[in-house]
């Protein structure tokens, strides 16, 4: 693996649009080839090395043997990370909106914080966030079905409302506390919230489970406890309350049983 | 204006008979003409293939349901569509959306693919006004639109007294005042029985409440048309689409029609147009031996003049449907559980918008992809059949070169079967793989140029490279005499003309936009029917006691469509 550094010399006035901050965009080229990468910001056309500066040995031939190192201030940078299938990013502090947007492998860790819209749609690979994070983390687009798909998004601070939005597979884990709307319209997935959660949890929920360590401020009227159930999820073992819905939503049928979206509530 | 040769090129062309062969063609102050001065601007067109501007019978490119796409499909202008169009500084605004693209992408896309006419294909009267706002946005391509009548209650009572004289007035009062083009008929009765909660499956489903039935409804139409010499014939979206074991329906609306004969002056021969007729040529009783009914339906076609149709081609994409069929929309969205949105056009007509995914891993799709290609491989009058997708519900329009190809390519074609998941299913279920023919040049250029222009009754100015005509031109680098081998080069080329010329202008020049708002016009029929006070009564006492807006505020204004081109018509009375 080899690793490029870039550095933020010119903190853009608008927002830097920084989707060919990926392994898949860089590797292969040397370092001018990587400065001049076309960016974005509002209207305006500019190349990347127009804000960062960009050290490091040479990247690998392949974007699995790449690795990016980001630093300086990039709160004004989206997208890092967006679409990419292999290799490593690393940002050292805080980024904006839409990171790992349609991730699809490798590793993506941010230091700092992530705003809204990250790991959107994500289908596979590590992408972890030692902050906290935004909004519509591992949902879908505005608009869209398609939520997170794969992978497994960590995020060890806090997050805020509507995570997992339409979601129907991977695994998206919150250390600290969710806002309002988790879950909602899921198809699949597994959500883990290990503080407390706030109302209208897997609301028009289809199937996929959801786990909550803390407290619910309100259930949804449309799930129904069922069990207690001794479990272990990421690693902690205890029981949990089980509870079916959302009654209100269609549910298909696997071998005669009717599937149902699940949460468990930590006893 | 200045005049242009177009040298040596390979022309297409019906309307003056030309086949390939080498010719030039002159253009003076927005016509073609026999020859023009020494000073015109050449364009060599040598080894390029050259025919008239397309026309697009049936697409759905302005106006409310077009809207509404747009506004709850956000996730089809981002990564399904070009995100940073504007950036390209190739047009003056930014091109967004890929099945529902923006006014803007729409012209431009028209344009780069040699299209200069565009037909609207389902206006609802009461939204005249923003058709015509988004028809006069679009730049380059000029458009017309069709008010759609099939579901409305004035024509429903008038015909229930199968008084043709009564329907005509309202029609041509209709026309006047949203500046439509011509009779368009969605789902007969069937919408309006939707909201009752119902829907007409056959042609002799009664609709509830109006005590009348889609054969009634298609006919009084009919004759109400040919009473007032429209262009255009009937334009048909008949009952059940996109049920299997369709075709009888769609038999029996053809045969409606085969006791009537055209009367107008503009040289159109049919009674009744047949859109999107893929969705309606289904065997079968279920999904599970759904099958294609191409064979049965086209058996009818070829042998009945009186009926044109156009495909309605699946292009397996993922595209939103949208269409005034407003029960055949709930029951898309409770087949594939993606978002549904509903709409009621008060006295007139309804709406439904819902995304689709043409799988090529889902069977019923793939049946429905050869479906369209058969209907157009089995015509064997290239005048009376035209290539659409039904623009956005069985694909984007930009993606016509690629039906183009499948259509020129038996190789491409196979190719695809074979690529599909249940290809061997597919197989038994149409036969497609059984027909070896390939549509030629100059078949296209009928399909897409002459052919609609006389369906729609515009072929003194439009569809044809002959004399006097309107130069309306495309260049396109396909050498006829060499073919390319690669087939993918068919749809790359005429997805991307080289020139393309509006009203004798450049819009188009070695493949990029020059121009990008050449004059473009909106056509409408002001159709003239003897004053009838009972009508005029009528619709005053309806905006009294059903509209919520006044007739006053009802009407489109000229204002809203600046740039006209009125056909006048008169009644055969
Ligand atoms: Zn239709
Ligand atoms: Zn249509």
């Amino acid at each position: 693996m080899k690793t490029v550094t870039i550095t933020m010399k010119n903190v853009p006035d608008l927002y830097l649009e920084g989707d060919m901050i990926t392994p898949d965009q860089f590797a292969g080229k040397t370092n001018e080839e990587i400065a001049a990468l076309r960016t974005y910001e509002g209207r305006e056309t500019y190349c990347l090395g127009d804000n960062f500066e960009i050290s490091g040995d040479a990247v690998g031939a392949t974007p699995a043997e790449t690795k990016i190192i980001v630093k300086g201030d990039c709160t004004k940078v989206k997208y890092i990370g967006m679409n990419m299938t292999a290799g490593e990013v690393v940002v050292e502090g805080s980024c904006d909106m839409y990171t790992g947007g349609w991730m699809k492998g490798g590793k993506l860790h941010v230091k700092g914080n992530v705003d809204s819209f990250s790991g959107l749609g994500m289908e596979g690979g590590e992408f972890t966030v030692d902050g906290n994070a935004g909004n519509f983390i591992g949902a879908s687009y505005r608009g869209d079905w398609r939520g997170m798909q794969g992978g497994v998004l960590r995020v060890k601070g806090n997050v805020g409302s509507d995570i997992g939005t339409f979601m129907n597979g991977g695994t998206l884990i919150v250390e600290g506390n969710a806002d309002v709307h988790i879950g909602t319209h899921a198809e699949g997935g597994t959500i883990i919230i290990k503080g407390n959660a706030n109302r209208r949890i897997g609301g028009q929920m289809v199937k996929g489970t959801i786990y909550v360590y803390g407290d619910i401020t309100y259930m949804m009227p449309g799930f129904q406890y069922t069990k207690d159930v001794e479990l272990e999820v990421d690693g902690d073992k205890a029981v949990f309350a089980e509870y079916i819905g959302d009654l209100g939503e269609r549910h298909s049928k696997s071998k005669g049983q009717v599937v149902y979206g699940k949460i468990y509530r930590k006893k | 204006m200045s005049e242009i040769l177009i040298k040596n090129g390979h022309v297409f062309d019906v309307v003056s008979g030309v086949k390939g062969d080498a010719k030039d063609i002159a253009i003076k102050d927005g016509k073609i003409v026999d020859k023009v001065s020494s000073k015109a601007k050449t364009i060599d067109a040598s080894g390029k293939t050259v025919m008239a501007g397309a026309l697009d019978i049936h697409a759905h490119v302005a106006g409310p349901k077009v809207n509404l796409g747009r506004w709850f499909r956000p996730e089809d202008k981002w990564y399904r569509g070009q995100m940073r169009g504007g950036i390209v500084k190739e047009t003056s605004r930014m091109e967004q959306g890929f099945s529902i693209p923006s006014v803007f992408r729409t012209g431009y896309c028209y344009g780069r693919m040699g299209y200069t006419f565009v037909m609207e294909a389902a206006m609802p009267p009461l939204y005249a006004r923003h058709v015509h706002e988004e028809i006069h946005d679009t730049p380059i391509i000029d458009e017309a639109a069709l008010p759609v009548f099939g579901n409305n209650w004035f024509v429903m009572e008038y015909l229930k007294e199968k008084d043709i004289q009564k329907t005509a007035a309202y029609i041509a009062w209709l026309m006047r005042v949203t500046k439509g083009y011509g009779i368009k008929v969605v789902n007969p009765g069937g919408t309006e029985a939707w909201g009752w909660g119902l829907n007409c499956l056959g042609i002799n489903d009664e609709v509830p409440y109006f005590d009348i039935t889609p054969a009634e409804i298609t006919t009084g139409l009919i004759e109400a048309n040919e009473y007032l010499g429209l262009p255009h014939s009937v334009h048909i979206h008949p009952n059940s689409l996109g049920d299997p074991g369709n075709n009888p329906v769609t038999i029996d609306t053809m045969k409606l029609a085969a006791k009537y004969k055209p009367n107008n002056k503009f040289g159109r021969e049919q009674v009744l147009h047949m859109t999107h007729l893929q969705f309606h040529s289904y065997g079968g009783s279920g999904w599970g031996d759904f099958c294609s009914a191409s064979k049965e339906i086209m058996d009818y076609v070829n042998k009945h003049k009186e009926i044109t149709f156009d495909t309605g081609n699946v292009t397996l994409d993922e595209t939103t449907t949208m269409t005034a069929d407003g029960p055949f929309e709930h029951h898309l969205c409770a087949l594939n559980h993606l978002k549904w949105c509903n709409v009621d056009v008060e006295l007139e007509t309804g709406s439904g918008v819902v995304p689709f995914i043409y799988s090529p891993n889902v069977f019923p799709c793939a049946v429905q992809w050869a479906t369209g290609l058969e209907l157009a491989l089995l015509a064997k009058d290239p005048m009376r059949t035209m290539i659409t997708t039904d623009h956005p519900n069985a694909g984007p329009f930009t993606r016509y070169p690629r039906v183009f190809k499948w259509l020129m390519s038996k190789k491409t074609r196979d190719e695809q079967m074979a690529a599909f998941k249940n290809s061997g299913k597919v197989a038994d279920a149409t036969i497609l793989n059984e027909l070896d023919r390939e549509i030629t040049l100059y078949e296209l250029s009928q399909m897409t140029r002459a052919a609609p222009a006389k369906a729609l009754g515009l072929s003194s100015t439009r569809g044809g490279l002959a004399t006097g005509m309107d130069a309306d031109v495309a260049i396109y680098d396909i050498d006829p005499t060499k073919m390319p081998t690669d087939p993918e080069t068919i749809e790359k080329v005429f997805l991307n003309a080289s020139y393309l010329l509006k009203n004798g202008e450049i819009v188009i020049s070695d493949g990029q936009i020059v121009f990008e708002n050449p004059k473009k016009m909106t056509f409408w029929v002001n159709a003239k029917a003897p004053e009838n006070k009972q009508v005029n009564r009528d619709i005053r006492e309806k905006f009294l006691r059903y509209y919520t807006v006044t007739q006053a505020n009802y009407e489109v204004p000229d204002s809203y469509a600046p740039h006209p081109f009125v056909i006048e018509t008169e009644a055969n009375v």
